[in-house]
C-alpha cells in the first residue's frame, strides 16, 4: 500500500536540500562573486583589508559555486580561430636544410656538389652534380628520418625522402603532419591561454575544436577586436645571422635567406639567414629592464638547448652582427662582442618603458607556432547581456506563477504538492548548474522556462492517471499507488525522447545552443525526480497524517 | 470546485474526418515546401556567412540615413531593420545591421566594422554599438551541414527508440509526425521570414522532442488499452487512448504554453524568433500527435496478439516493466 521507507524520504529530502543549498548563492549573485574574486586573489597574491571585507561578504563554509553567465548574458567575445598548421611545415623543412646540407657535403666524393633548388614550402629539393650516386645520397639523407612516437603515427618516420632525375626531394610524411599539427595546435592553445591569463580577465574560456581549431571566449572584453590584440595574431621572435644591410626594398635575399625591414630604421633593410640561429620558443624569461646607459630594455635567458646554440654561434661569430627580430621585422642589429656563453642576454632598441614591458610579456608569453585566422567574431555589449537577463528574469517569473496559479486552479491541494516540486525542481537545476560549472545562455533560459511548462507534465499524467483510477472506486490509497505505478512507463518514455534530443544538441551544437541542450537536459532529470519521488513522498506523508476516506484531485 | 478545460469524460471521435485532416496536413506540408523554394528562408550569419551590427541609441532611427552612410562604404549587399519591442525604454532605438561576407576575409576585419562603425557615428552620434557579430563563410557553411545532421540523427535516434519500445509502426507514426512538425515549422519561418539561425535549430529539435513526448504518451495509452481491450477494433481503441488522454495532452500543451507566451511577450527581441518556433511548434506538434501519428497508425495498422510473438517473447514489451 501507501508506504515509503524511512531510509528513502530521508533520501529525498536530503537530495532536495542539498541542491537548495548549492543553488543559494545565485540568490546572491553579486556578493558571492565579490567573495569568489577575494578568495582567489588572496591566495594569489596575499591578503589586503579591501580583499578581506569583499571575503566576508559571504561565508567560507557555503558552497560559493556559481552557475556561469554566458557570453549572451554578460558581455564579452568570441573568436573562433583557425590554426595555420601548415606553416609549420615549411620552417621544419627550413631548419632540415642545414642538416642535409652538412650530411651531403660529409659526402661530398660520391654525390658531387649540392645546390638547393627553389621549392613550394614545406618541400626541400637539393639537385646533387652526381645522380648516378643517387641510391646513396638517399640513404644518408633518409639516416637523417626521425621515428614517430604519437600513437597513431608508430613505425613511421618524420620525412620522406625520394628523387626525382638528379633532385632528391624531402616532405613531412603524413604521419608526421598529423603529429605536428596537433602539437601546433596545443602549443597555440597554451599560448593563447598564458596571454589571456597575463590580461587577468575573469573566467576565459579556452578550448580546442576539432584538427585545428580554437575556440576563445572571454567574458567581460570589450570587442573582439581587443580580445585579437590580446591573443596577438602574430608574434615570433627569432635571433638570425645578418647576411647584409642594404637600403633598396626590392633586394634579391637568395634561396635560403630573406629580407626583412627594420623597425626603427625606416627605408633600412636587412638580409637574414632564413634559418633563424635560435627561436623565442627557446626563451625561459624575459624581463624589462635598463641597459648600462639607462635605456630601457629587455633582459633573457634562454633554455639549455637555447643557450648552447646561442653560445656556439656567438662563439664563432664574434665581430659580425646579428638580428633580432619580432615579427618579421628587425628590432635590432648588434654586432657580437664577444662570446655569450650563459645564455642570458639583453635586447637593446628604440624602447620606450613601456614597449619594453610589452616586449617582456609578449616573449614571456612565447611566441604563437603558427598564425591564425579568424573564422567568426563575436562581441556583445554589457549592457545587451543585462537588457536580456532582466527580461529573462521578467519572463520566468510571469511563467512560473501562470503555471503555479494554473496548476493549483486544476489540482487543488493536488496542484500545490506539484508546484512545491517545481519549486524545488528549480532550486535543484540551478544547484547542478552551478556544481558542474555550466553556462547559462539565454537560449539556456528559454530552455529553463521551457522546463517549468514541462516539468509538470510528468505530475499531470499522475494526477489524470489517479483521477481515472478513482472512477474506478478502488479506494484513495489504492488509486494514488495505481496513479503513479501506471503513469511510469509514459513519464519515462516521454522524457527519455526528449533527453535523447537534448544530447543530440549537447554533442552538435555549440555556444548558446549547447547552454539551452545543458538546461533542457538537467531539466529533464530534475523534473522526473521532482515529479515522480518528491510529490509522492509529499502526498503519502499527507496521507498518513490525514486519512483520508475520498480524495478529489 | 475545479478548472477543467475539458469535461472529465469525452467521447470525441477523432477518426470520423481522419482522411480529411491527414489531407490537411498533407496540404500545408506541400505549401511550406513551396514557400521554401519560393522564398526561401531567411538565414542569419550562422548559416551564410556576414556581419551584424546592433545599435541603440536615444535618437530615433533614420533607416534611410544609415543606409546612406553605409552605401558609401561599397560592402555590397545591407540590410538595415529597426527593431521594436516592448521591453524597450522610451528612447531606446534600437537597428540591426547585417552587411554580407566580403569576398577577401573569413571573419569580418576589425577595419571594416571601425568604418561602418564611424560612418553610423556621424549620422547618429550617441550611437553605440551593443553587439557586433562575424561568421566567415566557412564556418557558416559547416554549420548548416551539422544542423541538418542534428535534426536528421535527433529523428533518427527517436524512430530507434520508439521502434524499441513499441512496434515499426508507432515508429512509422510518430516519425511522420515529427517530420510534419519541422516542415510546418520551416514554412512558418520562410513565410514570415523570420530569421533563421542556429537557436532555430535548437528550437527545431526541441519541438521534435516535445512532439514526441505528446505522441509516446498517447502510444504508451494505445498499448496499454490495446491488451486490455482485445476485441476492440483498432480505431476504436485508438479513439478511447486519446479521449483519456486528452485532458493530460491539453494541461500540459497548456502550461508549456502559457510559459512560452510568457517569455514570447517578455522576454525581450533577442530570442523572440527561438521562442516563436517553440510556440508555433507546440500547438503543431499536439495536432500531429493526435491527427497525423495516430491516424497513420490507424492506416498500418498494428498487430495485435501481443501475447503470442514466437521466438521474440515479448516484443516492444521488454523494456517497459520498470519499477518506480
Amino acid at each position: 500500500m501507501l508506504y515509503i521507507e524511512t531510509w528513502k524520504r530521508v533520501l529525498v529530502w536530503m537530495v532536495c536540500a542539498a541542491g537548495l543549498v548549492f543553488a543559494a548563492p545565485n540568490l546572491f549573485y553579486g556578493r558571492v562573486e565579490l567573495h569568489n574574486d577575494a578568495v582567489k586573489a588572496i591566495e594569489a597574491r596575499g591578503s589586503t583589508p579591501g580583499l578581506e571585507a569583499d571575503a566576508a561578504l559571504w561565508p567560507n563554509w557555503l558552497p560559493s559555486d556559481l552557475v556561469n553567465l554566458g557570453l549572451d548574458l554578460r558581455g564579452g567575445a568570441h573568436l573562433l580561430a583557425e590554426v595555420q598548421v601548415q606553416e609549420v611545415y615549411a620552417a621544419k623543412m627550413e631548419a632540415l636544410w642545414p642538416e642535409v646540407r652538412d650530411t651531403l657535403r660529409d659526402e661530398r666524393d660520391t654525390v658531387g656538389t649540392i645546390r638547393r633548388q627553389p621549392a613550394q614550402d614545406g618541400t626541400l629539393r637539393v639537385k646533387i652534380s652526381k645522380p648516378e650516386n643517387m641510391a646513396q645520397a638517399l640513404a644518408s639523407v633518409r639516416k637523417l628520418a626521425q621515428p614517430i612516437t604519437t600513437l597513431t603515427g608508430v613505425g613511421s618516420n618524420d620525412i620522406v625522402v625520394s628523387a626525382q632525375g638528379d633532385e632528391i626531394v624531402i616532405t613531412l610524411s603524413d604521419a608526421e603532419k598529423i603529429a605536428s599539427d596537433d602539437r601546433t595546435v596545443r602549443q597555440a592553445l597554451e599560448i593563447i591561454r598564458r596571454r589571456i591569463d597575463e590580461a587577468g580577465t575573469r573566467e576565459p574560456t579556452i578550448q580546442r575544436q576539432g584538427a585545428d581549431r580554437i575556440l576563445i571566449q572571454v567574458p567581460g572584453v570589450g570587442s573582439a577586436a581587443e580580445l585579437k590584440d590580446i591573443i596577438g595574431t602574430t608574434a615570433q621572435l627569432t635571433f638570425n645571422a645578418v647576411i647584409n644591410r642594404t637600403s633598396d626594398e626590392n633586394a634579391s635575399a637568395g634561396v635560403g635567406n630573406k629580407l626583412i625591414p627594420s623597425m626603427d630604421e625606416p627605408g633600412t633593410f636587412y638580409i637574414v639567414d632564413a634559418v633563424p640561429v635560435v627561436t623565442g620558443e627557446d626563451l625561459v624569461d624575459a624581463q624589462p629592464a635598463f641597459d648600462q646607459n639607462g635605456r630601457p630594455a629587455v633582459n633573457f635567458r634562454f633554455n639549455p638547448h637555447g643557450a648552447r646554440r646561442f653560445g656556439d654561434y656567438t662563439a664563432e661569430h664574434i665581430g659580425s652582427p646579428f638580428a633580432i627580430v619580432l615579427d618579421d621585422e628587425v628590432i635590432s642589429a648588434p654586432v657580437i662582442q664577444s662570446h655569450i656563453p650563459g645564455g642570458s642576454g639583453i635586447i637593446t632598441g628604440n624602447f620606450t618603458v613601456e614597449g619594453s614591458t610589452d616586449l617582456a610579456v609578449l616573449l614571456r608569453a612565447g611566441a604563437l607556432p603558427a598564425e591564425l585566422t579568424f573564422l567568426e567574431e563575436r562581441s556583445i555589449g554589457p549592457e545587451l547581456g543585462q537588457d536580456s537577463i532582466d527580461a529573462g528574469k521578467i519572463a520566468s517569473a510571469v511563467a512560473f506563477a501562470a503555471v503555479l496559479i494554473f496548476m493549483f486552479l486544476t489540482y487543488g491541494l493536488f496542484g500545490v504538492f506539484a508546484n512545491i516540486a517545481l519549486i524545488i525542481n528549480i532550486g535543484l537545476m540551478f544547484g547542478l548548474l552551478s556544481v558542474i560549472g555550466a553556462t547559462l545562455t539565454l537560449p539556456g533560459i528559454a530552455g529553463i522556462v521551457l522546463t517549468v511548462g514541462m516539468a509538470v507534465d510528468a505530475n499531470v499524467l499522475i494526477f489524470e492517471r489517479i483521477r481515472e483510477e478513482l472512477k474506478t472506486a478502488k479506494g484513495p490509497a489504492r488509486a494514488i499507488q495505481l496513479g503513479y505505478e501506471k503513469a511510469l512507463s509514459a513519464i519515462l518514455d516521454a522524457n527519455i525522447t526528449t533527453f535523447i534530443t537534448a544530447v543530440i544538441l549537447y554533442v552538435m551544437g555549440s555556444g548558446p545552443v549547447r547552454g539551452f541542450a545543458i538546461t533542457l537536459g538537467l531539466g529533464i532529470l530534475t523534473s522526473v525526480f521532482t515529479a515522480i519521488y518528491v510529490t509522492r513522498v509529499m502526498i503519502v506523508t499527507w496521507f498518513d497524517r490525514r486519512r483520508p476516506k475520498t480524495i478529489e484531485v | 470546485m475545479r478548472m477543467r478545460l475539458i469535461p472529465d469524460e469525452t467521447k470525441i471521435d477523432f477518426f470520423s474526418r481522419s482522411k480529411l485532416w491527414l489531407g490537411i496536413s498533407g496540404l500545408l506540408m506541400l505549401g511550406s515546401l513551396v514557400s521554401f523554394l519560393m522564398l526561401g528562408l531567411n538565414f542569419g550569419i550562422d548559416f551564410r556567412g556576414g556581419t551584424t551590427i546592433r545599435t541603440e541609441s536615444t535618437q530615433a532611427v533614420d533607416v534611410g540615413d544609415y543606409r546612406a552612410a553605409i552605401d558609401e562604404l561599397g560592402l555590397g549587399d545591407i540590410t538595415i531593420t529597426e527593431i521594436f519591442d516592448p521591453t524597450f525604454a522610451e528612447d531606446q532605438h534600437v537597428a540591426m545591421i547585417r552587411i554580407q561576407s566580403q569576398d577577401d576575409q573569413e571573419a569580418a576585419s576589425a577595419e571594416m566594422v571601425e568604418t561602418v562603425e564611424a560612418a553610423l557615428a556621424g549620422v547618429t552620434p550617441d550611437i553605440r554599438f551593443v553587439s557586433v557579430e562575424s561568421v566567415g563563410p566557412k564556418v557558416s557553411g559547416e554549420l548548416i551541414q551539422t544542423a541538418i545532421l542534428a535534426v536528421s540523427l535527433a529523428i533518427a535516434a527517436v524512430l530507434v527508440y520508439i521502434w524499441l519500445r513499441f512496434e515499426w509502426q508507432f515508429a512509422v507514426g510518430a516519425v511522420a509526425a515529427l517530420i510534419h512538425d519541422v516542415v510546418l515549422t520551416i514554412g512558418v519561418f520562410s513565410i514570415v521570414q523570420i530569421k533563421f539561425d542556429l537557436a532555430i535549430i535548437a528550437a527545431l529539435l526541441t519541438i521534435v522532442g516535445y512532439s514526441l513526448n505528446d505522441t509516446v504518451v498517447v502510444f504508451d495509452r494505445v498499448r496499454e488499452n490495446l491488451r486490455k481491450y482485445k476485441q476492440l477494433v483498432l480505431k476504436d481503441v485508438l479513439n478511447l487512448s486519446i479521449n483519456e488522454t486528452l485532458s493530460r495532452t491539453l494541461m500540459t500543451s497548456g502550461t508549456t504554453l502559457l510559459a512560452l507566451i510568457a517569455l514570447l511577450v517578455l522576454g525581450g527581441d533577442v530570442i523572440r524568433g527561438f521562442v516563436f518556433a517553440m510556440t508555433w511548434g507546440i500547438v503543431v506538434g499536439t495536432y500531429s500527435s493526435i491527427f497525423v501519428a495516430s491516424a497513420i497508425l490507424l492506416k498500418l495498422g498494428v498487430k495485435r496478439d501481443w501475447t503470442k510473438t514466437g521466438g521474440k517473447g515479448n516484443a516492444g514489451t521488454q523494456f517497459a516493466n520498470v519499477d518506480a
